[in-house]
Formats: structure tokens, C-alpha cells, sequence
């Protein structure tokens, strides 16, 4: 699988450049010139220059270091949020794909539902009631995007239910959720695991749109999207504020979807992008 | 002898037909020789993937690029070479002098346009007729292959129509512009038994009929034994026998058409195991030294391993490609 | 054919339901009651007046009771009044904001489509060429592009260094002293900002699935029997293949209307044009609840009919479906 994978230059560049910005998430405390909430009243609004890479905002902030603190944040939102949309659609996939009949019924008319919400006034009339918190945030995301995992999941479970091999387990008096989780779950990971890494995108895309619109992550936490909200109101004065922030954002999605897109082709053939 | 060049409606000589795949360039169709006399039946026979349906679509251009092409070779229809042609020409052969029906009528036959339609489509390309006289050619021909209610059925989508019905609009379809060749690959191979045989007869009388040539491809021997004149055995992207059915199939002087005709389980024959063929085909990327079927031949000799046979004349209209058959003369083994 | 209408207007029915029920679960989860929010910011609210306003909203009933009541209110249209200072039913703020958002999505759409169906076509009929190859290179950048963000940067360059065109609004202030044509104009001006990047943003995509839609199409059986027959590459993909490519194009069409509704609270928030996706932020930043859960409610709403129009275009294109 390795091998494929390193001979599609397409998914290549998309790995690096996501282990790239793992990479700078990660050592951000280190990475950074400058603590990324000092103010600087003598250099405010300065562009890129020799002192600030990235030049600074309108407080004197360093905007080099406020990336490199918003690429914790892509990362968190994008990781912990597919983590609890795949925990979510993966336990009801395999319960309504193993129960079938009712069960199945109402968890597939359930998913009909949430589907046909457009998904971003669900978030938004969610984060109505709560706090805009980046905890919110991630958890609002991961269940408002579970269904296409718990569609996926039913319908894998559902095509093994009915084979052998599971007939067999029960038949050997494994308990039905035991069969689930040895044997039919692993079968299938790998279409669950690229819809996941194409939805660390997806959640990044959003994430970044709601603290663009000030109701995501709250200043004074860096985040690319309420960079960008600064980059709004000073348009003509400091576009390095609206470049930077708009295109980690985009190379960052890119990585994800190129990433994705390869390893779907690599893992799954019939799912190949048609 | 074959007869002289003039008659000889289809004429194809040294053709290579060539693919790209993920494991280099394969040669599907390896210099294949062979002709086609006006009005008659000749079978092209041989193993799927022996490369008997590339051959037709390469007849017809329609091998499709980039992945797959035509490297050598000529195809000649009536003394022109269609491989010269530049493609607005080959346009008014395809369709009009030669027509070809597919294998399988489920999915031959577009879902969203009426048969009718499709018909008519064809005629009105070819012959220039309007759009309502095509029509009432639709229907004369749907009434020449025997389709119940001809003039309702022509505004029926192919969904509602059964396989045989099917294929049935295929052939009026091949028919509408009276081609003079009809490339019949695998005709009745997806279809019931019982309807398979009214299909072949249906095709053989409206051949007869309409003084057209036929080339019939086909791995059910039993077909080529009824309908064909004269047979062609392809094995690994070449022919490797020729001549008239009664002959070749009484005293087949291959190797493999033995080994082929002896697979066919008889009715009257004693019983016994049904012979195979030991081994497996080559693959195309993968030949052998020498003679594609050596390591499967069981008259193989030593010098088969360094001569790559031609198809030489025997006499009598017959050609095989094996050194040890030409040695015999063509003799009995 | 009405039959098959039939069926799938009686699946509605469960679907309108449980969209009903997840609002309104939503609103029940919310922190606080509708009487708490209403009296807070009325300090001088006195307790006799919350009870009359609890009794009236029947938040001393079980919550399956208030469930009842509630979507008796909803089926007759009353989607309750804002909280907002104005204290209009949210009904009415609704359907002024309404037809602005379907107008700009309309329009959307049929610039969309109207690009992605030629480029996809041309990709798939020449796979590999230059153009081809091209197309896929921005279709995964424009998949990957925030569209607030080229929103923002095209404000920039056509608004504030060019200074071509207007950022904010759906019209000029002086427009009432223009002429026709020129309020027909500055009409224009306004909308090819919104207009233009979400269809750049939403060309991806559909041009892409478009493109792989036809290669799948030009790969069946039926396209080399039209070949066959002799016709010409452009009739075999313009009337053989492109129908048939087109039914998974309508299908996903239906499947990216609420995505487009979402998408109109960026749009419209960042170009200032008052449609509900504006109408809908606003009432976020305001907690003005019943306009949420209004509008949330009828972006579903919308949806479904928006999947009951591509099924109606489904089975325009596909006989197999018509005699169901």
C-alpha cells in the first residue's frame, strides 16, 4: 500500500503537506519568533519585513506567530471533530446495519432528516444557544457531519451480516456486538478512514468561516479565520492580514483533499472518484 | 486456393493493434491475416481475450484512443484501405458498409432514446432520408427481423423490451443501411438457448437475403459448424488456422484447433472425460520464444522454441501456423 | 408517473415530521426558556406576567404536550414573533428576506451549471489534454478555497483598488434618482460580486463530477453501437452521451441545495445584502430565537423541495422512470 501511495505524486504532495503543518502545529511554542498575544504599539500594521516575516496586525502582534498558533487550532478543530462525527456514525452505522428491521428504519430515516438541514444553519442555530467556544465549535461540527460515515458503516455491516463468516461467529455463540467490533468494523476502516480525512477538511473549511463571522474561536485565541475577520476591516491598509490566513487555509484543505482522494483510490477501488 | 484478390470484399493484412496498460504495451491483435469474400459467412473463432473482438473493432476503427491503437497493418475494403482514410470518411463506412452488433443487447442500446429513434438515426445519416420517412424505415425494418407489432415497438425505450427483442433492434439496426459487411461479435452469447437459435437463423436468412457477407465471432464451435463457410482460429492476438469449416473441423491440421474441437462434448461420442487444453493462455506481455502455443502443444518440437511460425497455404484454401503440421503437409498426425 | 410523484410527496410527510421534531428538540436543549429570555430583557417583567407567558407558551405542560402544540402553531404558520426590538412575527420577516436568498441562489445555480456541464464535457471528451488537465488542477483548488475569503479578496481588488465595482448592497444609494436602464445596470453591478464567486466556488465540484460523470457515460456499450452507426464524435456526445450523463449530475444537485442555502449566510453576510442568510446571522449574534428556529425550519423546508424538483428533472430525463 506504501509503495502505491508513494507512486501517486498527487497524494504524495498532499501527505507532506499535511505532516508539514502537523509538524509546525506542533512545535508552534518554539517555532515562533514572538509570543503570539504581545502587543506591540510601536509596530502596528507593519508588512513583511526582516523583524516580522508576516509583517503585524493592528495591535503590533507578530501575524507569523498568530499562524502558526491558528494551525494548532485547524488542527485540533479538524482532528477532534471527525473524531467524534466518525465515533458517532460508526456505533450507529453498525447498530442499525447488525439490528436491521426498525432499528434500521428509524436510524436511516433519522440520518434522511438530519440531511436535509442545510448543515451550516444547523451550526449556527446550535452555537445560538451555546458559547462560541472552540470546544463548541468542535463538538457542533462532529454532529452535524456523521451521516455519510453512518451510511457508509450500515451498508458495510448490512452486505457482511449476511455473510458466512458471521453466521459462523454466532453460531459459536460470540455475542452479536463482539462479532461487530472483530470482525465487521475492521472491514470497514478503511472507506470510514478516508471520509474522515476528507472531513478534516470539510471541518476546517467551516471552522474558519464561523470565526471568520465571529461566532467560531474568539480573539484573543489566534485563529486563521478571525484573522481574516481582522484582514476584513483593514482591507486596503494591511492585505498581508487577508492573504496569509486565506491561503494556509486553502493549502491546508488542499493537503487534506489530495491526501484523501489518493488514499481512496489506493484503499478502495470501487469507490474510486468517479 | 483462396480465390483472387478482386473478389475479396474485406482484405486484412499484417494488422497490429496496440494497448497501453499499467503493464506496458500489449500487442492484442499480433499480424492477423485474413479475407472476407462477398456474401459469405466466415467465423473468426478462438478463447476470450485471444483478441477476436479488438480485430472487429479495428475494422471499424473504433478501438479507442489514447489507450488503445492501430500500429501496422491494412484493412482493406473493395481495394481501399480504411486505415488511410481520414476519419469523415470512415464515418459513411461505419453504419453504412459495414455494421457490427454487439455481444450483449442489455446495454448495447441507449437507455433514454427510443429504438425507433435509434434507428432512424442511422438511416437518416447514411441514406439522407427525413426525419418521418426514416422513421417508416425503422418500422420496415424492425418488420424484416420479425418484431411483433413493428410500429408500436419502435416507440418503446430498450427497457421495455426483452434481451432477444433486443437484439433483434440491433440487427435491424446493423440492416437499416444495407451494408455489405455484418460483424456479428458474439451475437447470441447473452442470450437464452432457445432464443439464441432464432437469432442465428433470423441472421442467416436475412444474410442470404440481402446478399451480404457475414463475419460471425463466436466461441461456440457448434455455431461455426452451422452457419460458417469457412473458419478462422485465433490464439494469442494471431490466426493460427484458416480454411472451409467441413474441412478444418474433419482434420484440424493445428494443435489447437484440435485440442479446441476436442473440448466440445458430443452427443453419440462414447463418454469419457472431455479433453482440455493443458495450461493457460500466455499473456500477451509474457510470450513464449518462438511459437505462442508451445509450451501448451503437445506435437511441440525442439525447433518451436526458435521458429515463430507463419500462417503458410496448405492447399485446398487451407493455411495453418505450426511448423510441424507444414512439415506433414498437412498430413494426418 | 404521478404515482411515482405520489410516493415520494407521502415520504415527505415522516421527513417534515422528524425535521419538526429535531428543531424543536434543539430549542427545548437550549439553556433557559423563551418566558426567561423575553422577561430578561424586560427586568421589569413581574411574575405574574412570566406565569401568563409560560401558560400561553405551555411550558407547564409535559414536553410532548408543548411538542403538539408547537407544531399545531407551525402548520398553521406561525413561526412565533422576534425578539428583536421590532417584535415582528417571524412569518413576515421570513418571506421579505426569502425571495432575495432563492433569487441569488437561483442565479447561482444556472451560472454553475451552465459552466460546469461544457467544461465537464470537454474534459471527459479530450481526458489527459491540456485543458483537461488544467481543469483538474483548479477544480481541487477551487474545492479548496474558503469562499469568504476570495469574497474578500476580489472586494479588494474590483472594490477597493480598482474601484470597478460596489461591495455591499443589492443597490446603489441614489438609485431611486437613476434611469431604468440605469437602475437595471447598477442592479447588475451589485450582483456579479456575490453571484460571481459563489459560482466559482461552486464550479468545482459540479465540473468535476461532471467530468467523471461523462467518462463513465462514454465507456458504456451504447456509445460504441452509436459510433458504430457512423455518427459523428459531436452526436454521439451530445445526444447519446450527455443525457445520460446528466442523471447523477441532477441526483447531486438535489443532494447540494442545503449546502448552497447554508452558503448564503457567508455570502450575504459579507456583501451586506439582506436575504436570510443575513436575517439569519443576525438573529444568531442577537439570540433571537424564534427567528433561528424559523429559518432553520424552512432551510429544510426548502431542501426537501428542492430534492422533489431534481427528482421531477429525473425523471424528465430518464424514461426508465416514467412508467413507474
Amino acid at each position: 500500500m506504501g509503495r502505491r501511495l508513494l507512486r501517486n505524486p498527487l497524494a504524495v504532495a498532499g501527505g507532506l503537506i499535511v505532516l508539514v503543518l502537523f509538524v509546525a502545529a506542533v512545535l508552534a511554542p518554539w517555532l515562533t519568533p514572538y509570543d503570539p498575544s504581545d502587543f506591540d504599539a510601536a509596530h502596528v500594521l507593519e508588512g513583511p519585513c526582516a523583524l516580522h516575516l508576516l509583517g503585524t496586525d493592528g495591535l503590533g502582534r507578530d501575524v507569523l506567530s498568530r499562524m502558526l498558533f491558528g494551525a494548532r487550532v485547524s488542527l485540533m478543530v479538524g482532528f477532534v471533530s471527525v473524531g467524534i462525527s466518525s465515533l458517532v456514525g460508526v456505533t450507529l452505522g453498525a447498530v442499525a446495519g447488525y439490528f436491521r428491521g426498525v432499528v434500521d428504519t428509524v436510524l436511516m430515516r433519522f440520518v434522511d432528516v438530519m440531511l436535509t438541514f442545510p448543515t451550516f444553519f444547523l451550526i449556527l442555530a446550535v452555537i445560538a444557544y451555546l458559547d462560541a467556544s472552540i470546544w463548541n465549535i468542535m463538538l457542533v461540527i462532529g454532529l452535524t457531519s456523521w451521516m455519510g460515515v453512518c451510511r457508509l458503516v450500515r451498508a458495510e455491516v448490512l452486505s457482511l451480516r449476511e455473510r458466512d463468516f458471521m453466521v459462523a461467529a454466532e453460531a459459536l455463540g460470540m455475542k452479536p456486538s463482539r462479532v461487530i467490533m472483530r470482525h465487521a468494523l475492521p472491514n470497514a476502516m478503511a472507506p470510514v478512514f478516508v471520509a474522515g480525512i476528507l472531513g478534516v477538511a470539510g471541518a476546517i473549511l467551516v471552522e474558519s468561516a464561523l470565526s471568520f463571522l465571529g461566532i467560531g474561536v474568539q480573539p484573543p485565541q489566534p485563529s486563521w479565520g478571525n484573522i481574516l475577520t481582522e484582514g476584513k476591516s483593514t482591507l486596503g491598509v494591511a492585505w498581508w492580514l487577508s492573504v496569509c490566513p486565506g491561503l494556509a487555509i486553502l493549502i491546508t484543505v488542499l493537503g487534506y483533499n489530495l491526501l484523501g482522494e489518493g488514499l481512496r483510490d489506493i484503499l478502495d477501488p470501487r469507490l474510486r472518484s468517479r | 486456393m483462396t480465390g483472387s484478390d478482386t473478389t475479396h470484399l474485406l482484405d486484412v493484412r499484417g494488422l497490429v493493434t496496440a494497448f497501453d496498460t499499467s503493464d506496458g504495451v500489449v500487442r492484442a491483435v499480433d499480424g492477423v491475416d485474413f479475407h472476407v469474400a462477398e456474401g459469405e459467412t466466415v467465423a473468426l473463432v478462438g478463447e476470450s481475450g485471444c483478441g477476436k473482438s479488438v480485430t472487429a473493432l479495428s475494422i471499424l476503427r473504433l478501438v479507442q484512443a489514447p489507450a488503445g491503437r492501430i500500429v501496422a497493418g491494412r484493412i482493406e475494403l473493395g481495394g481501399t484501405n480504411l486505415l488511410e482514410l481520414p476519419e469523415v470518411e470512415m464515418r459513411k463506412v461505419r453504419g453504412a458498409k459495414i455494421a457490427m452488433i454487439f455481444q450483449e443487447p442489455m446495454t448495447s442500446l441507449n437507455p433514454v432514446l427510443t429504438v425507433g429513434y435509434q434507428i432512424a438515426e442511422a438511416v437518416r445519416l447514411h441514406r439522407g432520408l427525413s426525419r418521418s420517412d426514416a422513421w417508416k424505415e425503422a418500422v420496415r425494418v424492425l418488420e424484416l427481423v420479425e418484431m411483433p407489432d413493428a410500429a408500436e415497438r419502435a416507440a418503446s425505450y430498450p427497457h421495455q423490451l426483452s434481451g432477444g427483442m433486443r437484439q433483434r433492434v440491433m440487427i435491424a439496426m446493423a440492416l437499416s443501411c444495407d451494408p455489405r459487411l455484418l460483424i456479428a461479435d458474439e451475437p447470441t452469447t447473452a442470450l437464452d438457448v432457445t432464443i439464441q437459435a432464432q437469432i442465428l437463423e433470423l441472421l442467416d436468412s436475412l444474410r442470404a437475403r440481402l446478399g451480404m457477407a457475414l463475419l460471425l465471432i463466436t466461441h461456440d464451435l457448434g455455431v461455426v459448424a452451422e452457419r460458417a463457410e469457412r473458419v478462422l482460429v485465433m490464439y494469442a492476438g494471431r490466426v493460427i488456422e484458416e480454411g472451409p469449416v467441413d474441412a478444418v473441423f474433419a482434420d484440424p491440421h493445428h494443435p489447437y484447433t484440435r485440442g479446441l474441437l476436442r473440448s466440445v462434448p458430443r452427443l453419440g461420442r462414447e463418454r469419457g472425460p472431455l479433453a482440455t487444453i493443458p495450461g493457460v493462455v500466455p499473456k500477451l506481455n509474457a510470450l513464449p520464444k518462438g511459437c505462442r502455443f508451445r509450451d501448451r502443444c503437445d506435437a511441440a518440437v525442439a525447433e518451436c522454441a526458435s521458429v515463430d511460425p507463419a500462417l503458410a497455404p496448405l492447399g485446398q484454401g487451407r493455411r495453418v501456423a505450426c511448423i510441424v503440421a507444414a512439415a506433414h503437409g498437412g498430413l494426418r498426425w | 408517473m404521478l404515482s411515482y410523484l405520489a410516493k415520494r410527496l407521502a415520504g415527505f410527510v415522516p421527513l417534515l415530521l422528524g425535521i419538526s421534531f429535531v428543531s424543536f428538540l434543539v430549542m427545548a436543549m437550549a439553556p433557559g426558556t423563551p418566558v426567561d429570555l423575553m422577561t430578561d430583557l424586560n427586568p421589569k417583567a413581574s411574575p405574574e406576567a412570566r406565569e401568563r407567558l409560560e401558560k400561553f407558551y405551555g411550558l407547564d405542560q409535559p414536553l410532548y404536550v408543548q411538542y403538539g402544540l408547537w407544531l399545531g402553531r407551525i402548520v398553521k404558520g406561525d413561526l412565533g414573533t422576534s425578539f428583536s426590538r421590532d417584535r415582528r412575527p417571524v412569518l413576515d420577516k421570513i418571506t421579505e428576506a426569502l425571495p432575495i436568498t432563492l433569487f441569488l441562489n437561483v442565479l447561482d445555480l444556472t451560472l454553475i451549471l451552465g459552466l460546469a456541464i461544457p467544461i465537464g464535457i470537454y474534459s471527459a471528451s479530450r481526458q489527459y489534454s491540456l485543458v483537461d488537465r488544467a481543469t483538474t488542477v483548479f477544480v481541487f483548488v477551487g474545492f479548496a478555497m474558503p469562499s469568504f475569503w476570495v469574497a474578500l479578496l476580489a472586494m479588494m481588488l474590483f472594490g477597493e483598488q480598482l474601484g470597478w465595482l460596489p461591495i455591499s448592497g443589492l443597490r446603489s444609494l441614489d438609485y431611486d434618482s437613476m434611469s431604468l436602464l440605469g437602475q437595471i445596470g447598477d442592479r447588475i453591478r451589485h450582483l456579479i460580486l456575490p453571484v460571481g464567486i459563489a459560482a466559482l466556488t461552486g464550479l468545482a465540484g459540479l465540473s468535476r463530477y461532471m467530468r467523471s460523470s461523462m467518462l463513465e457515460v462514454l465507456r458504456q456499450d451504447y456509445i460504441q453501437t452509436a459510433r458504430a452507426k457512423g455518427l459523428s464524435e459531436r452526436v454521439v456526445v451530445y445526444r447519446h452521451a450527455l443525457r445520460n450523463a446528466l442523471l447523477p449530475v441532477v441526483t447531486i444537485l438535489g443532494l447540494s441545495i442545503p449546502g448552497l442555502i447554508g452558503g448564503s449566510v457567508i455570502a450575504e453576510t459579507i456583501f451586506a445584502i439582506p436575504g436570510m442568510g443575513r436575517l439569519f446571522y443576525t438573529s444568531v449574534l442577537m439570540r433571537d430565537y424564534p427567528v433561528v428556529m424559523g429559518i432553520t425550519l424552512i432551510g429544510a423546508v426548502l431542501t426537501l423541495f428542492g430534492n422533489l424538483l431534481a427528482d421531477l428533472m429525473y425523471v424528465a430525463v430518464d424514461p426508465r422512470l416514467r412508467n413507474r
